[in-house]
This record gives structure tokens, C-alpha cells and sequence, in this order.
């Protein structure tokens, strides 16, 4: 059994009457990894900036309980001193200095220097820098890490991924280093670059290093840590071995509800064999970042199509190009009648739907009341919840039509609000996406897209939305295209997945393949079966 | 207190500041030697005068144009209408309405063409439309002289061709809907002719708001990229919105000069776009939010104030000021107005 490094009793901490943290208890031996899971809000960050002894938690009257680390009990009040003790955190944005190469960030204020005449006459403070020994010490932090990283490569000029490896050689730089603190590290990684920083940190944990990684991506939890706590309303509301948890348990225990992220109930129609509903030739889409080359594929009636890929291969344009949003060319013919493009209204006529990944930007009147967001284009296209007077030559709102229509959705899709009037702008993210859904719904469309419905929402609003749209694919039979960068999140939902690989469609899999299948069509691997 | 503190929040602390100073200018202005009568009349007047071009900011604002500063261009279509009117020989009401029919064609040209040029200059609208105002202007100087006009009271005395700077609507159109069904009690007097032609644009303006077409007026407003992701035109919509502020321009001159009892030509519309800018944004409005409700409270106050400080003020002072007195108030209220705008969204 190896020693206990860290242990924190009884942490409890309150902002001015306001309980975050209430007898949080926390051990932590030499070399383990332990992971640190909750929904925003739950107290993560709380509980390491007490941990880091970051000069908020001080200002705001301190906190309760006792901290032991390395066998000493400590009580931090600046992270100089955390520092000093072997702590090291790395925060979710980057502190670095883009102008700078990674060497020189790596070892920022801690430069090996050489002696010269000036800094006789003038105090260490004129030391040249000793720059063959400042890059030998930046290599060293990185091989600790093991990956490929330029020390030569101005920061400005990284991929994110390779930012955030300096920002973790930074921490493994200095000496005594004993507890590193990653505070959703992989957020802003792709898939690939996350999957070399979990190496990284099992490589870590074997060389003697205890790591406490936050992160809300619930898959790679359970594949590098040896223990796992889930947070929520500032208690550990659970403990688990890695060896013995689940996703679904997880997530389970971090919202406190079942959250099926697995289970499906399988079709009774066969959707391969259903007729087409939409067929899409060599679809281009011109969309900055997310560029579409040549697609092609077929979308049969009643499934629920999953469209994924990594992040700027073109997954997104497709939506954006087929209702008109982007210059877009190629054919798309839905129901056998031929889809005029760059025509969102023709689109929307033809029984076609769209929410957009763009909340704030393209999904919302964020200055104008729920009822006029969800009625607007069903009132446009439609011409529902409209009064007709002079023989139709005046369209009047109908605003009793509206509010009920709007009350339907508020209640079928659980929008938190005050009231249907309420602005769109005050709702929260995940209640502002349930109002582009509803949208869209009241549309009535046969055939829905849908774009990153989950980005940015917390776990409870994500099933929430989640179970909708399965809902009306089972009940109304609205065939749905779902676009999403979350693999697990469409093979919990679709029947078939498509992946988009540098604007092409390089393969479609029905959702139970493993996900390894999916991984590797990702990156580029067709694979056979094709 | 609760109910006190809503409506404070709804109707909002500047026009309550503001209501509260005109307020106090109509209690001192006994005592200054100011005649209540008169003064409630000149404002009156002055809001019938001028509602209907601050009612023109209104379709421009709904589909995010902007403040219509290229007011001058409406006002220029009305000037045509109204002067073809006379020169066709049409008198009394008949010329009044003959004036809102021949100024039409122009202001849907004008304000068609006016559109196209906004729909290149998205995010810019408000200066350049500043500039078609002036430019317009400018334009029709000459214009005004080279135009065959022949009718005795409009044309220069001397040489009998081009138009006079100022024409008497005297045998025309002089307050046709002022003295229509016109109120006097004392000094005081009520063109209610003219308060019902507002009533009625300004009825036609809400309900407009209310149709289909309405409402994706106000939502091009509210957020261009979501107007045409509901299949939405938004150039179109855009365009209908300026020709009917350009259409309200020419009509709310009409009104004021039957109501003024001159046509002012030349230099006349130069800086027309501004009084009916602030007076709407003193209303409530911003950017890209406005309602009926902000035009008929703005114009209140705003010609309320106009009209009363220089009157009271120069019976207090007892000198002639009122004219720089009017162009520091008008001039502040434009400068605080437009310190007031707040764009809601992008």
C-alpha cells in the first residue's frame, strides 16, 4: 500500500450564507489518479481553489475543515505556497504568453541565469539568461508528459492542444512537483489530442505524480483514474473505484435522476429498407471552417440519422447548406421533388426544419418574448396562429393561438420560465435550446434537422432534449438528421450514424457498431466493411 | 409602491425627468406673463404638426434600418406632391388629397431606390442615410428652379420662373384638417382635424404591425440571421420598410404645411430628420424597438419643451432669445436623445 498524500477532512465552505461545500472528505495516494465529476455548479472548482489556496476563498471568509498533505497539515493562503509545497493546477484557460515560445513559458520567472559584469553593478536582476539550460529543463517537463512539442514553437502559433501541453510542462517543470491539478483539460481538445494527454497523465501517475482530473467528458474518466468522486450541491454524493463504475452510473449519481444514455428501444420498422426520404449528390457547401465537399447520402424515412466527425470537417455545413443558410450546390431532392438551395423559404415550405447550432445567432429572437420565438416561423411558412379578415388581404396575428401553442411547447418540452412572455434572452442555454427546438416543432416538419442540440447544456437538459426528439420521431414519425461532435451522445439516439471526414462522407454504420468503429472512421480509417 | 415602482421602470426615469420639467415650465409660465391657453394650443398644434414624420421612424426601426435621418427624402417627395397639386390647379380640400395622391409614385421611387442603397450598406445605415437626406436636399435646390412651374403664387415674382423659398398654401390647402371640426374654448384651440389624421396613420401603422408581414418586419429587426433562416427575404422586407417611412415623410409634410400654412422649399428639409429623430428616441424607443406609444409620448415632449422653454424663458429674462434658447434646447434634446440610444441586439 502505497502512502497517503493528500487528505482533506470535513471541507466545507459557505459564500457569505450561501453553502457550496458542506464535510467534503478526500484522500489521495502517491501516484493515483483520481477524477472529479458534477454538473456546473456542483463544487468542483470550489474545492480545488481551497485546495490551490487561491486568494478568493480567503477574501470570502475562509473555510472549514483540515488539510494534510505529504503528511504535514497545511492551510494554504496564497498558491505561492501551494506551489512551494509541490502543487501545481492547471486552470480551464490558458495563462500563457502567445509571443513566447514554449521554452520560455515553460520556465517563465524561473529562468536558469548566468552571472555577467552587469549584474555586478546592478543586482541579480541583470542576470543574461542561461538559454541551452532553460531548454534543457523545458525538454525534460516535456518528455515527463511524452509528447510531441516544439520547446522552439512560438505559443501564438500552437494548436490549442499542443497550449495546453506547455501549460502542463509548466506545472512538471518545477521541482518537487507532487499533485497536478487539471481543471477540464480536454475541454478544448479534439479527440485525438485528449487521448495523447490521457496517456500523458497515466504516464505521470507511474512516475510517482497524484493527479486530480476534472472534467465533464464521463468516458475518459473511467479510463484513467483509479478512483472517481461525483460531486453535487457541494457533497461527494459518491465514490467509486474505476474498476467498478459505469457512464450511466456516473451520470446517474451526478444529476441524481436516470439519465438513459445507452438503452433504446429498438425500431419496429426497419429503416433500412424504408423508402428515401430525402436523397442528397454531391452536396458543396461554402460555410467557413466547416467547408462540405462532395456528400452524398440517403436519408430513409422515420430513422433518426446521426451525422458526426470531428470538429471542421464539414459535418455542420451540411445542414447550414442544404436549408439555405450558406452557398451551397449539388442536389438534394426530398420526397421525389427537387429542393431548390440557397432558398431557406422553399426549404421550410417543403416540410424541412432546422435547429441551428447557432443559438444565440441564428436559433433565437433573443430581444422578443417565447411565444413570438416558437410561433415566428410556423406563422411565416405556415401561416398558422394568423386571422384572416377582407378576404384574406390582412393576416392577423392570432395571439391566443400563439400563447397556447407556446404553452403546449413550455410544457412538453419542460422550458423553465416565468412566464410565455418572458424574453428569450434571460433563459438559461439549455432552456433557450428546448425554445429553438419547439420552434422547429411547431413547424410540424416531416423532416428535422438537428445541430449540436446538446452543446453547452448541462447533463439534465441534454437527456431532456434528448428524449424529446426520440419522442417525435416514435410518435409523429418526423424523420430527424442529427448532427453532433458527441459519438456517444448519437449512438444513444440515432439508428444510423454517417461520418464526415474532410468534407466527404467516408462511412455510415448502423449506432450499435462499438464505438472503436466509429473512432477510427473519424480519423480516416475507412476500414473494411465498405 | 410596487405598482408605482413597475410603472416608473415601464415608462422609464428620463421621460418621467423630462414630463416632470414640462410639467413645471406650464406652472411657472402664469407667472412669467405666459398664456396657458396659448401655450397648450402651440403645443397641440406643434404634435399634430409633427407626429406623422416621427410616425415615419417607426417601419425603419422595426426591420432594423435604423433612425431614419434620410427623412429629407420623404419630405422632398411630399414637396413635389404638394406643389404639383397646386400647379395643377387643384384648390381647397380636393388639393390636400390631389397632394397625397401625386406625392405617392415619388415617394415609392424615392424610397425603393433609398432601400436598394441601404441593402448594400448594412451596419452603416444611419450615416449613409444621413448623407441621401443632405445630398437630396442639395440636389433639388437646383431642382426647384429648373422645374417648369408656372402657377403665379409659387413662382419667383421677377424672371416668372423657378420657385420661391416660401409658399403661402393660402386658397389651397390651408388648414384643411386643422380647422376641420376645429375646438375653441378661450385661447385655447384644438385642430382636431389633424389629431385624427394622425390617430388615423398611427392606428394603420399598429395594426400593420400586427399582420404577418408585421410581424417579419420586427422580427428582420430583432435578428436579420434567424428572419432568413425562417424564409424570410430580409432585402425585401427591408426595402418595403423604408418606402413606407419615405411615404409617411411626404405625408407628415403635407401635414405640417397645412398646418403651417407655407411650403418651405430649398434649405427647408435640411434638418428635418432630427427633431423627429429625438423625439422619438425621447419617446422610449431605441435602435431597433419602437412603438406607437414612444412616438405619441416623444412628440408630447419633445415639441412640449420646444415650444414652452423659449416662451417661458423669455418672459423671464425679458429679452429676445427665444431662437437661440430653441436651438440649445432642440439641439440638447437631440444630443441627450441620441446619447439615450441603446441597440439591443449586434
Amino acid at each position: 500500500m502505497e502512502a497517503t498524500l493528500l487528505e482533506m477532512k470535513n471541507i466545507s465552505k459557505d459564500f457569505f450564507g450561501n453553502t457550496v461545500l458542506k464535510d467534503v472528505n478526500l484522500t489521495l495516494k502517491k501516484g493515483e489518479v483520481l477524477g472529479l465529476v458534477g454538473e456546473n455548479g456542483a463544487g468542483k472548482s470550489t474545492l480545488m481553489k481551497i485546495l490551490f489556496g487561491m486568494k478568493s476563498i480567503e477574501e470570502t471568509g475562509g473555510y472549514g475543515g483540515t488539510i494534510e498533505f505529504d503528511g504535514k497539515p497545511v492551510a494554504f493562503h496564497s498558491s505561492e505556497e501551494a506551489l512551494a509545497s509541490g502543487i501545481g493546477m492547471v486552470h480551464q484557460e490558458f495563462s500563457l504568453l502567445p509571443e513566447f515560445t514554449a521554452t520560455e513559458n515553460i520556465v517563465l520567472n524561473r529562468e536558469s541565469t548566468r552571472y555577467s559584469v552587469v549584474s555586478e553593478l546592478f543586482g541579480s536582476r541583470l542576470n543574461t539568461l542561461d538559454r541551452q539550460s532553460m531548454q534543457k529543463k523545458a525538454i525534460e517537463a516535456i518528455n515527463k508528459l511524452a509528447v510531441k512539442l516544439d520547446s522552439e514553437m512560438l505559443v501564438g502559433d500552437m494548436p490549442v492542444g499542443h497550449k495546453q501541453f506547455t501549460e502542463i510542462s509548466r506545472e512538471l517543470s518545477r521541482d518537487g512537483m507532487k499533485l497536478l491539478i487539471l481543471d477540464e483539460p480536454t475541454a478544448v481538445l479534439t479527440e485525438h489530442e485528449a487521448l495523447a494527454l490521457l496517456s500523458s497523465i497515466k504516464r505521470l501517475a507511474a512516475s510517482g505524480i497524484s493527479v486530480i482530473f476534472i472534467t465533464h467528458r464521463l468516458a475518459e474518466i473511467l479510463e484513467v483514474c483509479d478512483q472517481i468522486l461525483v460531486m453535487r450541491d457541494g457533497c461527494i454524493v459518491k465514490q467509486l473505484d474505476s474498476g467498478n463504475a459505469s457512464v450511466s452510473g456516473i451520470a446517474k449519481a451526478m444529476v441524481g435522476r436516470e439519465v438513459d444514455t445507452s438503452s433504446k428501444k429498438a425500431k419496429e420498422v426497419d429503416v433500412e429498407t424504408a423508402p428515401v426520404e430525402m436523397e442528397i449528390k454531391n452536396l458543396w457547401v461554402d460555410m467557413a471552417g466547416e467547408t462540405v465537399k462532395d456528400v452524398s447520402l440517403q436519408v430513409h424515412k422515420g430513422e433518426i440519422l446521426g451525422i458526426g466527425g470531428l470538429a471542421g470537417q464539414g459535418k455542420l455545413g451540411i445542414p447550414n447548406g442544404i436549408m439555405g443558410l450558406y452557398p451551397a450546390g449539388g442536389t438534394v431532392t426530398f420526397r421525389g421533388k427537387e429542393i431548390k438551395l440557397n432558398n431557406p423559404s422553399d426549404c421550410l415550405a417543403s416540410g424541412l426544419a432546422f435547429v441551428s447550432e447557432d443559438r444565440a445567432g441564428v436559433g433565437l429572437l433573443l430581444d422578443e418574448s417565447l411565444e413570438w420565438n416558437i410561433s415566428f416561423s410556423a406563422m411565416q411558412v405556415n401561416n398558422k396562429f394568423l386571422k384572416s379578415y377582407l378576404g384574406g388581404l390582412v393576416k392577423w396575428r392570432d395571439e391566443d393561438a400563439i400563447r397556447e401553442v407556446t404553452q403546449r411547447y413550455v410544457d412538453a418540452l419542460q422550458i423553465k420560465c416565468t412566464s410565455t412572455r418572458q424574453k428569450a434572452r434571460s433563459l438559461s442555454g439549455g432552456n433557450q435550446q428546448k425554445v429553438c427546438l419547439a420552434k422547429a416543432l411547431a413547424l410540424e416538419p416531416s423532416l428535422l434537422f438537428v445541430s449540436e442540440p446538446t452543446r453547452g447544456i448541462d447533463i439534465g437538459a441534454k437527456s431532456l432534449v434528448l428524449q424529446a426528439l426520440r419522442r417525435y420521431n416514435e410518435q409523429q414519425g418526423t424523420t430527424i438528421v442529427m448532427i453532433s461532435s458527441e459519438l456517444e451522445e448519437l449512438r444513444s439516439v440515432c439508428d444510423r450514424i454517417a461520418i464526415i471526414t474532410d468534407g466527404k462522407v467516408i462511412g455510415i454504420r448502423p449506432a450499435h457498431c462499438p464505438s472503436e468503429e466509429f473512432g477510427l472512421l473519424m480519423v480516416g480509417h475507412q476500414g473494411e466493411g465498405k | 409602491m410596487n405598482k408605482m415602482q413597475r410603472f416608473i421602470k415601464e415608462f422609464g426615469w428620463p421621460r418621467l425627468i423630462i414630463a416632470a420639467f414640462l410639467l413645471s415650465l406650464f406652472v411657472i409660465a402664469p407667472f412669467a406673463g405666459v398664456n396657458i391657453g396659448t401655450s397648450l394650443t402651440d403645443t397641440i398644434m406643434r404634435f399634430s404638426m409633427n407626429g406623422v414624420m416621427v410616425l415615419a421612424m417607426v417601419p425603419m426601426i422595426h426591420s432594423g434600418c435604423g433612425l431614419n435621418f434620410g427623412l429629407p427624402l420623404g419630405i422632398i417627395a411630399g414637396l413635389l406632391g404638394g406643389t404639383l397639386a397646386m400647379q395643377f390647379g387643384f384648390t381647397g380640400k380636393l388639393s390636400f388629397l390631389m397632394a397625397i395622391v401625386l406625392c405617392t409614385p415619388f415617394a415609392l421611387l424615392f424610397g425603393w431606390a433609398y432601400g436598394k442603397l441601404l441593402n448594400r450598406v448594412k451596419g452603416g445605415e444611419m450615416m449613409i442615410a444621413t448623407y441621401v437626406g443632405f445630398a437630396s436636399v442639395s440636389f433639388m435646390c437646383m431642382m426647384w428652379l429648373l422645374l417648369p412651374y408656372s402657377n403665379p403664387q409659387m413662382v419667383w415674382g421677377y424672371g416668372g420662373s423657378g420657385l420661391r423659398t416660401t409658399i403661402s398654401t393660402e386658397g389651397y390647402y390651408y388648414h384643411v384638417l386643422s380647422d376641420f371640426l376645429n375646438i375653441k374654448i378661450g385661447h385655447l384651440s384644438i385642430p382636431t382635424g389633424s389629431l385624427l389624421f394622425f390617430a388615423l396613420l398611427a392606428f394603420l401603422m399598429w395594426a400593420f404591425l400586427h399582420t404577418k408581414k408585421g410581424t417579419a418586419m420586427t422580427a428582420v429587426g430583432s435578428n436579420p440571421i434567424y428572419a432568413r433562416a425562417s424564409g424570410i427575404k430580409i432585402d425585401s422586407i427591408r426595402t418595403l420598410s423604408v418606402i413606407m417611412s419615405t411615404w409617411l415623410g411626404a405625408v407628415g409634410i403635407l401635414v405640417y404645411e397645412q398646418a403651417f400654412g407655407f411650403i418651405q422649399l430649398y434649405n427647408g428639409p435640411f434638418y428635418m430628420a432630427l427633431p423627429a429623430v429625438s423625439a422619438i428616441l425621447i419617446g422610449g424607443a431605441s435602435v431597433n424597438k419602437a412603438s406607437i406609444t414612444n412616438v405619441i409620448v416623444g412628440t408630447f415632449l419633445f415639441q412640449g419643451i420646444v415650444t414652452m422653454t423659449p416662451s417661458v424663458m423669455n418672459s423671464i429674462i425679458h429679452t429676445d432669445m427665444s431662437e437661440v434658447i430653441r436651438i440649445i434646447v432642440s439641439n440638447g434634446m437631440i444630443l441627450y436623445a441620441l446619447t439615450r440610444k441603446t441597440e439591443e441586439t449586434r
